[in-house]
């Protein structure tokens, strides 16, 4: 039995801030937590988990969209922490790089991350990211002012009305205990295979995807989209 | 309505009970929160926004109105209990003042927002030194200036009934003036400070020590007398401060 906590949001918004703090948390109560970091190129998050002194792993999607190459991953993730480390709970920041995508997995604890400095309008356009999560996250709220935390947390409650809202400084972690306590509280789960997105991934199989660099209708094929400017706004 | 905020004792960081078990702040209350430099000053006001229930390193717990503070926030659907405003706390939306506290009014369902900002404009420049207008910039505001906003907007906007005001000594606004408006609107206000005006300003007083709350101490009628004496001294230097600006030998 393993607890999956799916850790998205835009680039630092405080995604290992935040975990950092929890997991302490949990080990705190001697729970087995491992944790694996998806990015595309390049990641440092693994040495800062590994300091926790917890098992973890990192996959580098290099060509591949991190957020297919997460899905395709998770079963062998589940035999990683589950199997191999005999984790309790595994904690998986994904990359949150293209916001169309939205990494949440039924039966699985899904936490959006995201910032009071990104400005007003950020958790629009994160979009389903945000509006699948269980759970969103609101950092940085020791650097702005009390009216712009209480607009943007009703931002969020608008687009998100299910989900529970924490704020947490990633910096001391204040109110990450709030964060543990969900985590524990959430069941864990036989196994994730079979289990099901809750937003479907976009399609993404044009030439460039395969590799091709050189610009032009020549060398487009497959699924392509094209600018419709006549639209209006 | 809030009547008061209770802060149950726990453990300081030796692990010994703290001498002070049970603390209240009425709401028109303010108390100041004094100690040196890791006394646990930021761990009292983080186990209030926290809501603690015995679970924080401290081992306090929070009621409000004497039931759990996550109860009582939750049964009335209160979404921030606790608003704060530091120095480290800036404005970084990119909006005029209008358009955000109109924004920001409509959010918090208030009736006739339009009447509301512009008291909270008037507030502002009660508070500040340099005055403030509609239409500026929210990001363009000076640090003095941004703090009294700050401080307007948790008085008139802003629903959360406790209000920690966290080192604004060097703030550059009346911070007798702050004080008032925020009790005046029916808070709880917990002001974190090194500055001895502010101390004195507060119904009453916790000192840290170690991790916990050694001691409560309201304001004396002699501290009174003290504090008449300082702010005179502020006054002066402030003259002094504008003669010496304004290029005059003294
Ligand atoms: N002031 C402040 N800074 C924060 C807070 N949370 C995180 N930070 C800082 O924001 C930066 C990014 O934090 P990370 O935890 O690395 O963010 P991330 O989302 O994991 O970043 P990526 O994995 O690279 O996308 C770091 O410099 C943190 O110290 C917060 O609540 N307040
Ligand atoms: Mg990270």
């Amino acid at each position: 039995m393993l607890r999956f906590v799916i850790v998205t949001g835009t680039p630092s918004s405080g995604k290992t801030s935040v975990m950092l703090h929890t997991i302490r948390q949990l080990l705190r109560k001697n729970v087995v937590v491992a944790a694996c970091k998806i990015d595309c190129l390049e990641t440092s998050d693994d040495e800062r988990y590994r300091r926790l002194g917890i098992p973890v792993a990192v996959g580098l999607s290099d060509y591949i969209c991190p957020d297919h190459f997460y899905v395709a991953n998770l079963e062998e993730i589940e035999h990683w922490a589950r199997d191999e480390e005999k984790a309790e709970i595994v904690v998986i920041e994904t990359a949150g790089l293209c916001h169309r995508c939205a990494p949440a997995v039924n039966g699985c604890l899904s936490v959006c991350v995201v910032d009071n400095l990104s400005g007003i309008d950020t958790p629009k356009k994160v979009g389903p990211m945000l509006s699948t999560a269980d759970i969103v996250v609101i950092t940085k709220g020791d650097i702005v002012s009390q009216a712009e935390r209480e607009v943007f947390r009703h931002k969020v409650e608008t687009l998100n009305p299910r989900a529970r809202l924490i704020p947490i400084n990633g910096l001391t972690g204040q109110g990450s205990l709030r964060l543990y306590q969900e985590i524990i509280r959430y069941p864990a789960m036989e196994t994730i295979s079979e289990k099901e997105l809750r937003y479907p991934m976009p399609a993404a199989i044009c030439s460039y995807c395969a590799g091709e660099t050189i610009i032009g209708k020549n060398y487009q094929m497959g699924n392509v989209k094209k600018v419709d400017f006549g639209r209006k706004y | 309505m809030l009547e008061k905020i209770s802060i149950l004792g726990g453990n300081d960081k030796a692990g010994a009970a703290e001498p002070i078990k049970w603390l209240d702040v009425r709401t028109g209350e303010v108390l100041a929160v004094v100690g040196p430099t890791g006394s646990g000053k930021t761990q009292l006001i983080s186990d209030i926004e926290q809501y603690a229930s015995g679970d924080t390193p401290t081992g306090r717990s929070i009621l409000v109105n004497e039931q759990p503070a996550d109860k009582y926030a939750e049964s009335r659907k209160i979404k921030h209990l606790v608003a704060e405003v530091s120095q480290n706390m800036n404005f970084v939306i990119d909006m005029s003042i209008e358009e955000f506290l109109l924004m920001h009014a409509r959010i918090r369902s208030i009736d006739n927002p339009g009447k509301l900002v512009e008291e909270v404009l008037e507030v502002s420049n009660k508070l500040a030194g340099e005055p403030l207008s509609n239409t500026d910039n929210l990001t363009a505001l000076s640090g003095g200036q941004s703090r009294a906003l700050m401080v307007a907007d948790v008085a008139l906007i802003s629903n959360a009934p406790i209000v920690l005001i966290d080192e604004i000594e060097n703030a550059g606004i009346d911070r007798l003036k702050a004080l008032e408006f925020l009790t005046g609107n029916g808070k709880v206000v917990l002001v974190v400070t090194h500055d001895p005006t502010l101390m004195l300003l507060a119904s009453n007083r916790v000192v840290m020590k170690n991790g916990g709350m050694n001691k409560y101490l309201p304001t004396s009628g002699s501290e009174r007398e003290i504090l008449v004496q300082l702010t005179n001294i502020e006054k002066e230097v402030s003259l002094l401060r504008n003669r010496l600006r304004d290029g005059e030998t003294i």
